[in-house]
């Protein structure tokens, strides 16, 4: 069978898993700089997803998409070393501010960039909004079919694909037309650990961005050896219509932001003592949260 | 024009709980903005499906029925809400945050260029300064949802586009029937004019759902032990208190794995994600693998021997004591408080 052509949607985001007490600046706003910046974990999945495809049907290309700034590299490279075939990294200032929609208004545009395909596969939702939105976005502007809440490719055919959805209360298998858009979820299998030959081939692929900042003396391999170059795609290689890039093209807004933490700080502290309790039951009942 | 608009969900001929407490938010709404509610219904086997929507205080019930619109999939269910919203144009569309609200509502945004906010523990109604524009925005929605690993609580507008729409996890909202005689009517729509063949393609061809035995996704008030309730035997006073209360019993996976109780009762994020009105924690410390499954109640009580557990940074009320003290207490007190 002819192999496929997948594009893997991925993001670069801060590690919301492990927020320690200064991951929070005093005015609410997220710390970036003290988060670990990591591969979006549930498109770990979809690249999983992708890789085994390219295991079942050896001619598969596996591109990997991310919209992001300039270090959301290290997650093409991260993506490479674990089978990945190339990375395109979308990334300008015109995309900053964005919302799902006009993320996905720039990710759809930069595919149309890209040639031809046959699936796009990314993750169900990303640890930094847990909106689930993109996917589909994406999906409806690029006008393809959309299976969300992947975890398995059953069957690969001529133009068709079977795959079976995880659902909070069961599995659906589904059978759709190609191309198509897959979000894939975490129930999915974990994704393959980096190889080491990969590592050695790829640990040197650069965007062009940062290979005019590398001080090292490897500009030579970037002629010899294509693959090495990580294709950055900015606002002038798609075509765009400004009023639909970052803030301008978002039509969410947000308008304020508290801190869970902080709030949570003035917590009423009790002990066994029977009246602290009794008043406790009482306010409860009074406001309707219990009874 | 420019009212409300709920997407209700149908497994079976029963319309799901998620919808109709939208539609019991949505008619709060609607009385707030002086506009109409209304509700779109698209699957099949309908009949008088509408009496189980409209005594929520639903106005027009818009009803699209065709054999292959059940099982849902994406597009036929998406191609009947964008051309419904491009006529009706609604200001506020509804759904439930489920696997279908998630997969449907952002497909709808992005056709008609319009925000949508997941996940939202509140909808108010309030307005909006740009003090930029100079512009003042009367009545919009303020969509509140937790975000960033629920770190933080954020407002969300749409101050310009229409609908402004916004999807809520089944629970959060409470459903409350208006009135069983209320007056809506029902508007049937040919799905011809809605769908083309084209939009059938892709094919559920086969689906396993269990019924859920243990509701704790659906419980007001779920009490949940840790690891720190110390056995089996102390267990059971957590289910003394869940049934006074009328709640569910849920646990850590620490708990889970000492066989304190079953695995179904498992919240985190390898469990089940719970979003009660209260929460009531005992003798669990708070990893933060608990925390994701937990930290969305609305109201969250911890009882923990240690006054410092990481989970008392979460909650309302913090009990420092033995639960098996406390809990036996707080059963005492509700009972004398509620006579």
């Amino acid at each position: 069978m002819k192999g496929l052509r997948i594009i893997v949607l991925a993001k670069q985001v801060p590690d919301t898993r492990n927020v320690g007490k200064d991951a929070m600046k005093a005015d609410g706003t997220v710390n970036r700089a003290v988060l670990p910046a990591i591969f979006n974990p549930e498109d770990l999945n979809a690249l999983e997803l992708a890789l085994r495809v390219k295991d079942e049907i050896p001619d598969t290309t596996v591109t990997i998409l991310t919209m992001g700034p300039g270090r959301a590299a290290e997650i093409i490279r991260e993506g490479l070393y674990r089978g990945a075939d190339g990375g395109v990294l979308l990334t300008d200032r015109a995309f900053a501010g964005s919302d799902t929609l006009a993320t996905s208004y720039a990710l759809s545009q930069a595919i149309k960039e890209m040639g031809e395909f046959d699936l796009i596969i990314a993750g169900r939702q990303a640890i930094d909004g847990d909106t689930a939105q993109v996917g589909p976005q994406v999906a409806e502007k690029l006008g393809l079919f959309q299976v969300t809440y992947v975890e398995e490719v059953l069957k690969v055919e001529k133009a068709k694909i079977t795959v079976r959805r995880r659902l909070d209360n069961g599995v659906e298998t589904v059978k759709a037309p190609l191309p198509l858009l897959l979000t894939v979820n975490s129930s999915a299998p974990d994704c393959r650990s980096r190889n080491a030959k990969l590592l050695m081939k790829y640990k040197h692929a650069r965007t062009v961005t940062e290979r005019q900042a590398a001080t090292e003396d490897y500009l030579y391999l970037y002629d010899a050896r294509p693959f090495l170059n990580i294709h950055e795609m900015t606002v002038n290689e798609i075509k765009s219509e400004a009023g639909q890039l970052g803030l301008a093209g978002s039509p969410t807004k947000v308008k304020r932001i508290e801190n869970v933490i902080l709030q949570a700080k003035d917590a009423k502290r009790l002990t066994a003592a029977d009246k602290g309790i009794n008043d406790l039951m009482k306010e409860l009942i009074d406001s309707h949260v219990i009874g | 024009m420019n009212n409300i608009f709920v997407y209700c969900e149908v497994e079976e001929g029963v319309v799901a709980d998620v919808s109709l407490e939208l539609l019991t938010k949505g008619r709060s709404l609607a009385n707030e903005l002086k506009c109409q509610l209304e509700a779109v219904i698209v699957g099949a086997n309908l009949k008088d499906v509408e009496n189980q929507v409209i005594p929520y205080g639903v106005d027009v019930v818009h009803i699209v029925e065709d054999p292959r619109l059940a099982p849902y999939t994406t597009s036929p269910h998406a191609a009947v809400l964008i051309k419904l919203f491009q006529e009706e144009k609604p200001q506020i569309a509804l759904m439930g945050a489920t696997p279908i609200g998630r997969d449907l509502g952002p497909r709808v945004s992005s056709a008609l260029h319009s925000g949508l906010t997941a996940d939202c523990t509140s909808l108010e109604i309030g307005d909006h300064e740009d003090k930029k524009e100079g512009k003042i925005y009367k009545n919009l929605l303020y969509q509140i949802r937790p975000a960033f690993g629920g770190n933080i609580i954020a407002w969300i507008i749409n101050p310009d586009c229409r609908p402004q729409m916004a999807t809520v996890r089944e629970g959060v909202m409470k459903k409350e029937i208006l009135n069983a005689k209320y007056p809506g009517k029902v508007n049937r729509l040919e799905v011809s004019k809605y769908v083309s063949d084209t939009d059938f393609a892709v094919q559920v061809i086969e689906r396993h759902l269990e019924k859920r035995k243990i509701n704790i996704k659906g419980a007001s008030i779920v009490v949940s032990g840790g690891y720190g309730v110390g056995s089996k035997e102390n267990f059971k006073l957590l289910y003394e208190l869940a049934d006074v209360l009328g709640a569910e019993v849920g646990a850590s996976r620490a708990a889970v794995d000492a066989g304190y109780t079953d695995h179904e009762r498992q919240i985190g994020q390898t469990g089940i994600t719970v979003r009660p009105k209260l929460y009531i924690a005992c003798g669990i410390s708070g990893q933060v693998q608990h925390r994701a499954g937990m930290e969305e109640s609305a109201q969250i009580i911890s009882i923990n021997i240690d006054p410092e557990a990481p989970i008392n940074a979460l909650a309302d009320y913090v009990i420092t004591g033995d639960l098996s003290e406390i809990i036996p207490k707080m059963i005492k007190y509700y009972k004398q408080n509620t006579k």
